[in-house]
């Protein structure tokens, strides 16, 4: 069959175009679900912010019996917050720890021991939750939580209230764990964009292995690091089902962490929680979209924070190679 | 004479001392390290062996294929959680994967203008996402507005934490192909779409099979979205508009019951779960991830939320 090239060549620009605006309406699908979400969640949780204006943020009642509805989420958010801070204050050291020695490792330990290590990864929120409940949380009660307690409890208060396993602390520890494969790989690829001269210069003056990662590998790869320490946070802000399980579910004005031994809430977990059972007609659906909004939002900001500092740190890089 | 020769001793004293205590330091930071080493892997282990120890007691024929007996009974077994956990996988992936790769198609072929960039960027942090939060979204848009509880919401939620990773790993091996390729493509006269289509996607077949089978292992453990979506049922499938059970989903279920033998049963389900899931994890590694595109970072980091 004869065609006209002038037909074929129209014919083909206009189904190129229609390839390429497909590929293009794809690609915008992300910026279009995100802005959607924003919107959806604002404009659902619109008669929580209008009932209770800013005291939903920095409120401590949480009573959705009909009648008596109060709904204010500052314990939830600062267990969120609280958790959070503590896992990456457990965990980041200890990715960081992990990240040197498989940089620095011969290939034979150190591959095996990173597929390990990122092997946590895979592992499900959901199965950390079941084994921090039924394995983790005996041992923890029995060998961490009630020595610190007989042995501060009653002088410093962050380790007062009962040592029974279901508190802030197990529900940190986990988190900690959950947060090690991503921050100490992301860890890992940050050192190793240190370029290898720096760390030969530093064992040239004499250093020693601690002293050449102080000199030279860490100044390098600081805003790196914080990046991945902030990508780990971020995980742990989102993180539901396992704290969830561990959390011991408090609510209102007790979930206010005020103690390591302390049951509290997050605000992934009191939407786990409560979600199904919310009903859709009185404030408490509203209000915890609203819940569900401010976690979105500090979530976001986490994330684009990390997101940066990391591609900076990899931007260096890639000019570091090019010099 | 005799000064500078006691300044000398003075001296190697002080050398000495401070080379002993850098080497001491040294050594306690060779300790401090090792032993973080240690604490890392023994949850690990600890996971593994006690999945697999408590799990495999309650593995029988019946247990992967009965329906839930009654609440503490210890009977029956999660049949419906195991196809319920293989339909919505299905399902998220038939939504999840032509957008994500036509969102890499995007991103690699026209991806050199400021909306691609923002693009990218918006993708990696909407891969960081609560996934509850996603959750709620699919409850929003599908459920409120169905006023049921649907398979298709969980499936859109899951496709929702698939397409951005289906996406990033896509735009990643279709970049590995060499411009070579297209241009031979456009000697040959071929439209843009036909080449990307068959010449460019068949030479980075096996990167994005890898970036889906990645996106699949994690969509499957992920349980926060399915409570406000499918919200889970004791039933094997019978509808695409009514709830339906999900491993992970009946794991939790069955965690937070106070009776042994259904904790049991918890343990089995996981032992399921993480089979399918480590599966999966292990056969991507082993066939496909050496090199240091972001379908190894990804595999190494792990593409959960947290979720």
């Amino acid at each position: 069959m004869e065609k006209n090239p002038d037909a074929y060549r129209k014919q083909s620009v206009r189904s190129d175009k229609i390839f390429k605006l497909a590929a293009t309406i794809a690609g915008s699908f992300v910026l279009v679900i995100i802005a959607l979400m924003i919107f959806q969640l604002i404009s659902e949780s619109y008669p929580i912010w209008e009932s209770e204006g800013l005291s939903f943020i920095i409120g401590t009642d949480w009573n959705a019996v009909e009648g008596r509805e109060s709904f204010g989420a500052l314990p939830y958010i600062a267990g969120t917050l609280v958790t959070a801070a503590l896992a990456m204050g457990i965990g980041v050291p200890l990715s960081i720890g992990i990240a040197m020695f498989i940089s620095d490792a011969p290939a034979k330990i150190g591959g095996p021991l990173g597929f390990l290590v990122e092997l946590l990864a895979a592992v499900p929120s959901i199965i950390y939750g079941l084994w921090g409940l039924l394995v983790f949380r005996l041992y923890f009660q029995d060998w961490v939580e009630k020595p610190l307690h007989d042995l501060f409890g009653d002088s410093i208060f962050l380790f007062s209230g009962t040592p029974f396993g279901l508190d802030i602390i197990t529900a940190s520890v986990i988190l900690a764990i959950m947060i090690i494969p991503t921050v100490s790989s992301v860890s890992r690829e940050i050192m190793k964009a240190v370029p290898q001269q720096q760390r030969e210069a530093a064992y040239m003056l004499g250093a020693t292995k601690w002293e050449m990662f102080k000199l030279a590998v860490f100044p390098y790869s600081k805003t790196g690091l914080i990046g991945a320490s902030i990508l780990g946070l971020g995980r742990a802000v989102g993180e539901t089902m396992a704290v969830t399980m561990l959390i011991g579910n408090a609510t209102g004005i007790s979930a206010f962490p005020s103690s390591f031994f302390k049951p509290s809430q997050t605000m992934s977990s009191i939407i786990a929680n409560e979600f199904v059972e919310a009903s859709p007609a009185s404030l408490h659906l509203p209000a915890l979209i609203g819940v569900a909004l401010i976690l979105l939002l500090i979530a976001i900001v986490i994330n684009v924070i990390a997101h940066l500092l990391v591609t900076r740190m990899m931007k260096i890089k890639e000019g570091a190679i090019n010099n | 004479m005799s000064t500078t020769n006691e300044k000398r001793q003075e001296y190697r004293a002080l050398f000495k001392n401070n080379v002993k205590k850098r080497l001491l330091v040294d050594k306690i930071v060779h300790i401090i390290i090792f032993a973080f080493v240690i604490i890392a892997i023994i949850p690990l282990g600890s996971i593994l062996v006690e999945v697999f120890k408590n799990g495999i007691t309650a593995i029988s024929y019946e247990f992967l294929t009965a329906t839930p007996g009654s609440i503490g009974s210890g009977d029956g077994g999660i049949g419906p959680a195991i196809q319920g956990t293989l339909i919505i996988i299905g399902l998220a992936s038939l939504i999840g994967v032509p957008i994500g790769v036509m969102s890499g198609i995007f991103l690699s072929e026209y991806g050199d203008n400021r909306l691609a960039r923002n693009v990218r960027f918006f993708n990696d942090v909407f891969m960081e996402f609560p996934s509850i939060v996603l959750g709620i979204f699919a409850f929003l848009v599908i459920v409120l507005i169905l006023g049921h509880f649907s398979v298709w919401a969980g499936a859109f939620a899951l496709a929702l934490i698939m397409f951005p990773i289906v996406a990033r790993t896509t735009e990643e091996s279709l970049k590995m192909v060499p411009i070579t390729y297209r241009e031979a493509g456009t000697a040959l006269g071929l439209k843009k779409w036909v080449i990307t289509f068959r010449i460019v996607i068949s030479a980075a077949k096996s990167g994005m099979i890898t970036g889906i089978l990645l996106s699949v292992s994690r969509i499957g453990g992920e349980t926060a979205p399915l409570i406000m979506t499918i919200l889970g049922s004791s039933q094997f499938f019978s509808g695409l508009d009514v709830p339906m059970d999900a491993l992970p989903l009946r794991i939790w279920r069955l965690s937070l019951l106070p009776y042994e033998s259904s904790q049991l049963q918890g343990w089995g389900a996981a032992l399921v779960l993480i089979f399918i899931i480590i599966g999966i994890n292990m056969a991507i590694r082993y066939h496909f991830a050496n090199g240091n595109g972001i379908i190894t970072r990804l595999i190494k980091q792990g593409v959960r939320t947290k979720r």
